[in-house]
């Protein structure tokens, strides 16, 4: 299978409040249609490493592919649109825009890349929040919905231009246990219908026990990498 | 590559859900338009009403022969006394004519310049006018009225009569309105006048002549040129004073020096006359648009402010936006889209706010004995000064929107999706 996603060497340091080596020579990969999750306790570098891997966090070394190319180094501009068009993200907090409608949150990045018609935009993210069973609050404004409704809003936005890659910081951390299960159903099911690859970081033992395999952290090392089910 | 739609959305979103600010914002630009609109169309028409009560009466350039004592006196032809100080007591000025030699060659010529608007000869004698027993003394100025009305304005200051009647009643006159009122006389009346010389001469009032400014009204008198030299059983030739009007005020200068150095007369042009009033011009326009700009920065304060304020609130919208793939030079195209649009919207507000005050200003009566021709207070419509304030609105919103907009283009959205 080919690799999605291929970290070389990654270090990085936090220069304040002093000099702390965050990261320690990370290498790894994802490949096509796995489902990872990042484990470790916190302060263990693995949030960093996820921004790092999301192409926002620029201040590093080593090399970092996406589908095989090299990312590092390149211009800030370039990279929004990699993220725009390749990478799907998931925040522990939601983040909708709230002045904005359910709709046209999902349909924004979308809009940004500016490859679809209006109407082929609004259609895909209709498909899309049906697909993630919200598609009756499609009209309804972003402030006025529940938390596992934003955060099934955030995922359908994610996945609005369909990425090779969803990226999720503890999509579930800030969910009750029904919406994580929801949550996590709607990515097992991403990856197994669409080959979705998905790398999440999380607390919850859980929802990490059930991916294919969880990648553990401690102190700025990738300590285990242990395949649990294929 | 910017998609300018989703940006002006955006843009857009965000003044709609923060109605009160942005129209805070709004208003500050709307004020500020409106009142450089205001003080600059009024200040304008005011200058120009004073400027032209004293310019349009005075020639761009004025030929006459001065009277003055010769500056080489006999004794500088002694040559016994070359080297001494020469002492002469009692000079008196060089016996000679106050009119132009070779007026009529240096008319023909000046009429033939492209430069020269036109060239109006006038006589100027120093008369009496007689009432009873009382004889006023005066100046009675013999024109060619149809010349004079094409040059100049003159045709407003005769506030009863025509220039046409002066020109077909020979011995008509154009009477000053201080003299009318002294002498209780008024349009189809005889005075009499008489010259320096004693020689007496009725003529017939065709018009009353009102410049404004009391010292010429109560004083000075027209009649038609030739009239005035046989007045002064003076021959045709006689004219003692040129009036040269330009095309371009500024060629003056040099025209004068040339027609001084080539002619042997003395040549005045119009800023050697009248510097001080280019001066008070000058500074009140200087007022005028140091009050704008203050107004239009304490704007733009406002502006800033209401950004910055906009910015800290979306700082998560601003993280969420860049994590999903907007640039940030989008980011900051969207804030510089609100603040370009509060600007728009605000200069246009102004610049209607602006044109209302004027014309409400426009419809103020102001009458005043100075300004036969005015009824209410000037106000100068030009395009140029909407044209500036929009300009204005635009540049100062720009400004105060740059700041706000680059700090909004630097945030890093790590940090703030992270909480740190």
């Amino acid at each position: 299978m080919d690799k999605v996603l291929e970290a070389k060497g990654i270090n990085k340091h936090f220069l304040k409040p002093k000099d702390f080596h965050v990261l320690k020579d990370i290498t790894f990969a994802i490949k096509r249609g796995e489902f990872a999750s990042i484990m470790g306790k916190s302060g263990s570098g693995k949030s960093t490493l996820l921004y790092i891997l999301s192409t926002m966090d620029t201040e590093y070394t080593g090399e970092l592919y996406l589908n095989d190319t090299l990312v590092s180094g390149r211009l800030a501009s370039e990279l929004s649109r990699i993220r725009n068009e390749h990478i799907g993200f998931v925040f522990q907090f939601h983040y909708l825009l709230s002045e904005f409608s359910v709709l046209e949150n999902v349909m924004l990045p979308a809009k940004k890349l500016a490859r679809k018609s209006h109407q082929e935009i609004e259609h895909d993210a209709m498909q899309k929040l049906k697909m993630l069973g919200i598609g009756s609050l499609a009209l309804q404004k972003a402030s006025r919905i529940s938390g596992g409704e934003k955060q099934r809003v955030a995922i359908a936005r994610a996945l609005i231009n369909n990425p090779i890659i969803l990226m999720g910081d503890e999509p579930t951390g800030n969910l009750d246990s029904y919406n994580s299960d929801n949550v996590f159903n709607i990515f097992k099911q991403l990856k197994e219908e669409e080959g979705l690859s998905l790398l999440v970081v999380t607390h919850d033992e859980d929802f990490a026990k059930r991916t294919d395999y969880i990648i553990e952290m401690e102190d700025g090392r990738i300590i285990d990498k242990s395949v649990l089910s294929i | 590559m910017t998609n300018w739609k989703v940006i002006l959305n955006i843009a857009k979103t965000h003044l709609l859900t923060k109605m009160k600010s942005t129209a805070t914002a709004s208003l500050g630009v709307t004020f500020g338009i409106g009142a450089y609109i205001t003080m600059v169309s009024f200040m304008t028409g005011l200058n120009t009403m004073l400027d032209s009560l004293i310019l349009n009466q005075t020639p761009h350039i004025h030929l006459y022969n001065e009277i003055e004592p010769t500056a080489n006196q006999p004794i500088s032809l002694y040559e016994e006394f070359e080297n001494s100080v020469h002492m002469i007591s009692s000079i008196k000025p060089k016996q000679g004519q106050k009119k132009i030699h070779n007026a009529l060659p240096i008319l023909d010529y000046l009429k033939k310049k492209d430069k020269v608007k036109g060239a109006t000869p006038q006589v100027r004698a120093q008369i009496f006018y007689l009432s009873g027993a009382l004889d006023l003394g005066g100046t009675l100025v013999g024109v060619d009225i149809m010349e004079e009305t094409r040059l100049s304005n003159m045709r407003d200051y005769i506030v009863e009569g025509s220039p046409e009647a002066l020109k077909n009643t020979d011995n008509g006159i154009l009477l000053g309105s201080g003299l009318a009122s002294k002498l209780s006389l008024s349009v189809g009346d005889r005075v009499q006048i008489s010259t320096v010389r004693g020689a007496i001469f009725p003529l017939k009032i065709v018009g009353i002549y009102q410049s404004g400014i009391a010292d010429i009204d109560n004083s000075q008198s027209f009649c038609n040129l030739k009239t005035v030299q046989q007045i002064l059983g003076e021959a045709q030739n006689y004219i003692t004073d040129i009036n040269v009007k330009l095309n371009v005020i500024e060629d003056s200068p040099a025209l004068a020096q040339l027609l001084e150095k080539q002619y042997n007369v003395t040549a005045t042009d119009i800023n050697e006359a009248n510097a001080q009033f280019e001066t008070g011009s000058n500074i009140r326009n200087l007022i005028t648009y140091a009050v704008s700009i203050t107004l239009l920065i304490v704007a733009g304060f406002g502006i800033y402010n209401i950004l910055n304020m906009l910015i800290y609130e979306k700082m998560k919208d601003i993280a969420i936006l860049k994590a999903t793939g907007f640039s940030g030079y989008d980011v900051q195209l969207i804030f510089m889209s609100q603040a370009m649009i509060i600007g728009i919207v605000g200069g246009i507000l102004g610049l209607l706010l602006g044109f209302v005050l004027s014309v409400i200003i426009d419809g103020v009566p102001f009458e005043t004995e100075a300004l036969p021709t005015i009824t209410t207070y000037p106000v100068d419509f030009s395009v140029g000064y909407y044209i500036i304030g929009i300009v204005f609105a635009l540049i100062s919103t720009f400004v105060a929107g740059w700041l706000p907009s680059l700090k909004a283009r630097h945030i890093d959205p790590v940090k703030i999706i992270r909480g740190t």
